[in-house]
């Protein structure tokens, strides 16, 4: 396959696949909570190394996965005490462990290879080179499959539990009445953002990562109020802004990842725009 | 103990420990109106709006001066600012939603100049990761100077107008009917947080800028309910956890400053909030324990007096 047309299909599944979580991280108001789940993963990735010796072993994957979990579980536990609100509490976990992450690097890790900027960069450049052996034949781009399964098993979770998913993030209160446990589903909700997280900065980079999971869905809310609409729309408006953003960044000869979250602002801020617009009009002619 | 004496005849030490501790200083006053205001996250996504303004400037002027860098940083982070006020002020969009829009959509342009400047004959190639975890140890009196005129600005000013910042702090509708413009308020306690966050780059980095607000004020709340003495104790565990940060990061060759400063002004704001009394957890838990213990000699000696 051509490796630029993998590079496209890596980004695009990858922003449907952000875009998924995303969208409900967006409607329960904890779109900061993304930021902090894909800073928090190196501090996995670091402890999983740390337990394996071994920068390739799928502990890590889920090292990160459990610590995005925690990070969470700390925030809200620091939320409950009554003591710290909730974006204090955020802005206070995250760094810590962070810190935690970066100090235990520089200490235990430092002969390794364990890049910092690649964790939070990615490089969707170097995707087609890591390929995907099956049997001795060379079958694509690990990110490719990578990026498709991610999508698919977000997709799942989504279908499986949408009426859940759905009650718990907009009437949390009727849910448990209904005996929904949407304490349950928030945590498993967390832990499908954290694996997205892991699984996608390595070849997008964290912030190419918070871009996808918050501005499609944000863009999506301004045109419609209806869920399963705005999780479709995000999962199209994500990919579109990959592929522009592809296709600006190969013109320019610049960074894929950063090109691709700009696009994604782009296509927000042209919503908006039109959306304003719309309601100028709208008033102008009821008064004209 | 000669070791901590050698530690601070030695002019890096000297000069890191003073811009920590008065970074510490203006992020625990700052911090504890933005703790209060909701406003914690603000210096994590301003400061990310930094890069863009920061790699702008160098295209603009091709020129590494440390000054015009500075204020690319400062233009970036004010741009941020705006850009996060337009969004909710023109849509349904909450402010945490823009917030993490505007942060990552920003440093994502921050990359695409980067990356465009890395191409010109000029360009370094190690700016990101000092920018990403702050390079304390490289900081020049210079650089403390500019923390320190700053500091001096941004304490003057809350000083000063000490009364309407309070008043719109705690009850912006009342602020409002005794005719206090709250929005120069706003965007005025907005613009030192971009401020500090801009200044506080070079020392923390980008990522650890909103511990470094949230800390201090969260770990003084539990002590104190005052906003005067919230606001004075903040300052000087700020200031603390700067210089115990530097010294202990110190001892260690090649551990960055930032992360150490933040784990300890973490640490202080853990130890508070479980063990401050009246509001800690554990003195709570210990509280409560000891009230049931008196509560059930009482009854056993009503019940033995009968």
């Amino acid at each position: 396959m051509n490796p630029q047309i993998e590079i496209l299909l890596t980004a695009v599944f990858m922003s449907a696949a952000c875009a998924l979580p995303g969208s409900f991280l967006v409607v329960r108001n904890m779109s900061m909570t993304s930021d902090a789940i894909t800073h928090t993963v190196l501090l996995g990735i670091v402890l999983g190394f740390l337990l394996t010796g071994d920068l390739n072993s799928p502990i890590l994957i889920i090292g990160a996965g459990i610590v995005g979990v925690l990070t969470v579980w700390f925030t809200e536990t620091l939320d409950n005490t009554g003591l710290v609100d909730s974006d204090a509490s955020n802005g206070l976990v995250f760094p810590l462990l962070f810190s935690v992450g970066v100090i235990l690097i520089t200490l235990c890790a430092d002969s390794v290879h364990l890049d910092t900027d690649s964790v939070l960069l990615g490089e969707l450049a170097f995707a087609p080179f890591d390929r995907l052996m099956v049997l001795g034949k060379d079958i694509g781009a690990k990110s490719v499959y990578f990026s498709m399964f991610l999508f698919a098993l977000n997709l799942i979770f989504v279908l499986v539990f949408y009426k859940e998913l759905k009650f718990a993030s907009f009437d949390e209160i009727a849910a448990k009445t209904g005996g929904f446990h949407p304490e349950i589903l928030h945590y498993a909700l967390m832990t499908c953002a954290s694996i997205t997280a892991v699984v996608a900065f390595q070849w997008v980079g964290s912030v190419l990562v918070v871009a996808f999971m918050i501005a499609p869905p944000a863009a999506a809310l301004l045109l419609t109020k209806r869920l399963s609409v705005v999780l479709a729309l995000s999962c199209a408006l994500g990919g579109t802004a990959a592929a522009w953003g592809y296709k600006l960044a190969s013109t320019l000869d610049v960074s894929i990842s950063g090109t691709m979250a700009v696009m994604t602002g782009v296509i927000f801020i042209i919503i908006l725009i039109i959306t304003n617009l719309k309601i100028t009009i709208n008033k102008k002619s009821k008064s004209g | 103990m000669t070791d901590l004496f050698l530690l601070f005849q030695d002019y890096t030490f000297c000069v890191v420990s003073l811009g920590s501790a008065l970074l510490g200083i203006l992020c625990g006053v700052l911090g504890s109106f933005a703790v209060l205001r909701k406003q914690s996250l603000l210096g994590d996504g301003i400061s990310h709006g930094a890069l863009p303004g920061i790699c702008a400037a160098f295209l603009i002027t091709l020129c590494k001066d440390e000054e015009i860098l500075l204020l690319g940083a400062l233009a970036g982070g004010v741009i941020s600012l705006c850009l996060i006020t337009l969004i909710t002020r023109f849509s349904k969009i909450k402010f945490d939603c823009a917030l993490a829009m505007t942060l990552s959509v920003m440093f994502g342009l921050g990359l695409v100049l980067l990356t465009f400047a890395q191409k010109l004959p000029n360009s370094s190639q190690a700016g990101l990761k000092t920018f990403i975890y702050g390079q304390a140890s490289a900081m020049t009196s210079k650089d403390v100077f500019i923390i320190l005129i700053s500091t001096a600005v941004v304490l003057v000013t809350v000083a000063i107008f000490w009364k309407p910042f309070k008043l719109v702090t705690f009850d912006k509708v009342f602020s409002q009917v005794v005719g206090i413009k709250v929005w120069m308020v706003d965007f005025v306690l907005s613009f030192f947080v971009t401020l500090a966050s801009v200044v506080g780059i070079k020392t923390v980095g980008v990522i650890l800028m909103s511990a470094m607000l949230v800390a201090p004020a969260a770990a003084a709340r539990q002590w104190v309910s005052r906003l005067e003495t919230m606001t004075l104790l903040s300052a000087v565990i700020g200031a603390f956890g700067g210089v115990l940060g530097t010294a202990v990061s110190s001892s260690f060759e090649s551990v960055p400053t930032g992360p150490v400063i933040v784990v300890c002004l973490g640490v202080m704001a853990v130890f508070s909030i479980l063990l401050a009394p009246k509001r800690g957890v554990l003195w709570k838990l210990i509280k409560r324990k000891q009230n049931r213990k008196k509560l059930i000699e009482r009854v056993k000696s009503f019940e033995s007096s009968d």
